[in-house]
């Protein structure tokens, strides 16, 4: 067996390995080995590559390809080791956001290393979609957790003239495209990844930070595009196969991360969303409106004698890190005889399933977590409903109001519950930037506060109670 | 300049092809509470241009391709071990209850705004 023959074998492996992955996502039992399989599947692929000649041939170059695995092992691990599960969007943003970056380097070094002017027109437009994709990946994923991480403002910055300046951009690019096409010139391929990069960054400046989430998923399938366009370069099978598995896979969950949220794509990508502070109902905003605060004391005894309490918990809960005390409270309930369970709406948390997430964490079994889908229809005969930190994802504006940008979302019904309490730190709105009507409901009770604090304040009052 | 395709293009086409239906199929059969688990672990396969980056350095001749080529491969790895780390992380929070343990809390800096 030859070594092409053999090297094509073991990439065949490393591919089944990353299907398998995806597979084993289908179930929580599998997702763990599955996650295994891939990164198996990995090791082996990069494993035999040092054992190919253009690899280990120049012995300089061998030495700096150890160094800079090192130098990225020993950065990444530990970063990935460290980072608090709340901040973990931003941290696989980071992670997407390097990959593209790099796939954008493998074509330029390519390009560079292309013989003269006889290069087939295929081989530039595969190299300059590499460098397109990949750079507009890497500059979006950082501006992307810049705003996740708060280095930046989280609303959406907008100016004037918006949208023709990135028209205009985008104009630009194309047509250097065309004119590297044309002269194959080294120089204009760093004009087009400068420009690139710029195309990035402002492409996420006016999207909202609700809606980063969705920007990340598609990022990410763009890096698995630009993947692929590298392996059109290098004449690669396992870079095509697994850069369009996940271009592929994420174009399909960024849909369905946009449809949880009642929205289009362009319309997440395009409309600025959330940039102004939308007065909600007919009567023009809260003003004149009065809100009931309440006392742990007060909410503890309404918690301790109802029958069935829902907890919606939402991203409050986590940056507080009050899922611990969450579960305390529940389960205190439980052991009162109260029904609890959490309702979860899909959006909640920062991305689909994150919240989902630190409730594991925190040991809910799962027979509690309840989805949106199968919770709303329980929300009528519940006597509470305790919101802890989420905002936007039970405003019924989203029902009732249809000039409100969030109306059409999917939301939890909070506001049919028997008594509804708000756990929050301020009236501030919610991450969409629009006030809640529910705030100012008479069956509403408000407890300012961190989440964790009021949290444990509840637990002592329900067992007091 | 040669307009034509050059051997072997359509064929790399032909698994292009096959390979978007089979991403798209394998992951359509997500649960939703698997959606950040399955975007970061499909984040740590692209991490396979680790390899592509590998080819290139290795074949790198003159500064420039060597200091692109460098930097490729350090920001690939990065890709790699975060990507399944940040995973394998996420996923052991779906383990069985005896086995897991809580992560060390950490204070509360955010706002209470949210989507959710």
């Amino acid at each position: 067996m030859s070594r092409a023959t053999a090297t094509d074998l073991v990439y065949l492996v490393a591919i089944v390995g990353f299907i398998f992955a995806l597979m084993g996502l289908s179930s929580p039992k599998h997702a763990r080995t599955g996650n295994l399989a891939g990164a198996a599947g990995m090791l082996i692929a990069v494993g035999w590559t040092f054992s190919l000649p253009s690899v280990y041939g120049q012995t300089r170059n061998l030495v700096l390809i150890i160094v800079a695995v090192v130098i990225g092992t020993a950065i990444g691990v530990p970063a990935a080791r460290n980072v608090k599960m709340t901040a973990m969007p931003q941290m696989v943003a980071i992670f997407n956001g390097v990959g593209g970056g790099a796939a954008a380097l493998v074509s330029v070094t390519e390009f560079i290393s292309l013989p003269g002017k006889s290069i087939a027109v295929y081989k530039i437009c595969e190299i300059l979609f590499g460098v397109l994709v990949g750079a507009v990946s890497f500059a979006g994923s950082g501006v992307a957790f810049a705003k996740l991480q708060e280095l930046m403002t989280g609303r959406p910055i907008t100016y004037r003239g918006q949208q023709p300046i990135n028209a205009g951009v985008g104009l630009a690019i194309l047509a250097l495209l065309v004119a590297t096409i044309l002269t194959a010139n080294t120089a204009l391929l760093v004009v087009v990844l400068v420009l690139s990069l710029a195309l990035g960054v402002i492409f996420v400046l006016p999207i909202g930070g609700a809606d980063v989430p969705v920007l990340i998923s598609l990022l990410n399938s763009f890096t698995g595009l630009a993947v692929a366009a590298s392996g059109f370069t290098l004449d690669s099978n396992l870079l095509i196969v697994a850069g369009t598995l996940v271009g592929a896979s994420g174009m399909l969950l960024t849909r369905m991360m946009s449809k949880a949220m009642g929205r289009s794509l362009p319309n997440i990508l395009f409309s600025a969303f959330g940039s102004v502070i939308t007065a909600t109902g007919a009567d023009g905003g809260p003003e004149g409106r009065t809100v009931r605060s309440g006392t742990a004391e007060d909410i503890g005894v309404l918690l301790a004698y109802a029958r069935k309490v829902a907890i919606i918990p939402g991203y409050g809960l986590a940056v507080a890190q009050a899922q611990h005390v969450a579960r305390e409270l529940a389960d205190t309930l439980a052991e009162r005889g109260v029904e609890v369970f959490y309702a979860i709406h899909p959006v909640a948390g920062r991305m689909p399933g994150h919240m989902n997430v630190l409730l594991a964490e925190a040991n809910v079994p799962y027979d509690q977590l309840v989805e949106m889908d199968d919770a709303n229809p329980e929300m009528a005969t519940t006597d509470v409903a305790l919101v802890v930190g989420a905002n936007d994802t039970v405003n019924p504006a989203a029902k009732n109001t249809p000039g409100s940008p969030i109306y059409g979302m999917p939301i939890i019904n909070a506001d049919q519950a028997t008594n509804i309490v708000f756990l929050k730190r301020s009236m501030r709105p919610g991450f969409a930037g629009i006030d809640n009507e529910l705030l100012y409901d008479p069956k509403t009770t408000m407890l300012f506060g961190d989440a964790k604090d009021s949290l444990s304040a509840l637990v002592a009052a329900v067992r007091s109670a | 300049m040669e307009i034509v395709a050059g051997p072997g293009l359509m064929g790399f086409i032909t698994i292009f092809v096959l390979a978007a239906f089979v991403g798209y199929e394998v992951v359509s059969k997500v649960p939703s509470i698997l959606h950040t688990p399955l975007m970061s672990g499909s984040n740590a396969i692209h991490g396979i241009i680790l390899v592509g980056t590998m080819l290139v350095l290795g074949d790198a001749h003159g500064a420039a391709q060597l200091t692109l080529g460098f930097l490729a491969v350090v920001l690939a790895t990065l890709n790699v071990v975060g990507g399944f780390v940040v995973t394998d992380r996420m996923l052991h929070m779906f383990k069985p209850r005896s086995e897991t343990k809580p992560e060390k809390p950490a204070t509360a800096d955010g706002d209470d705004g949210s989507p959710s």
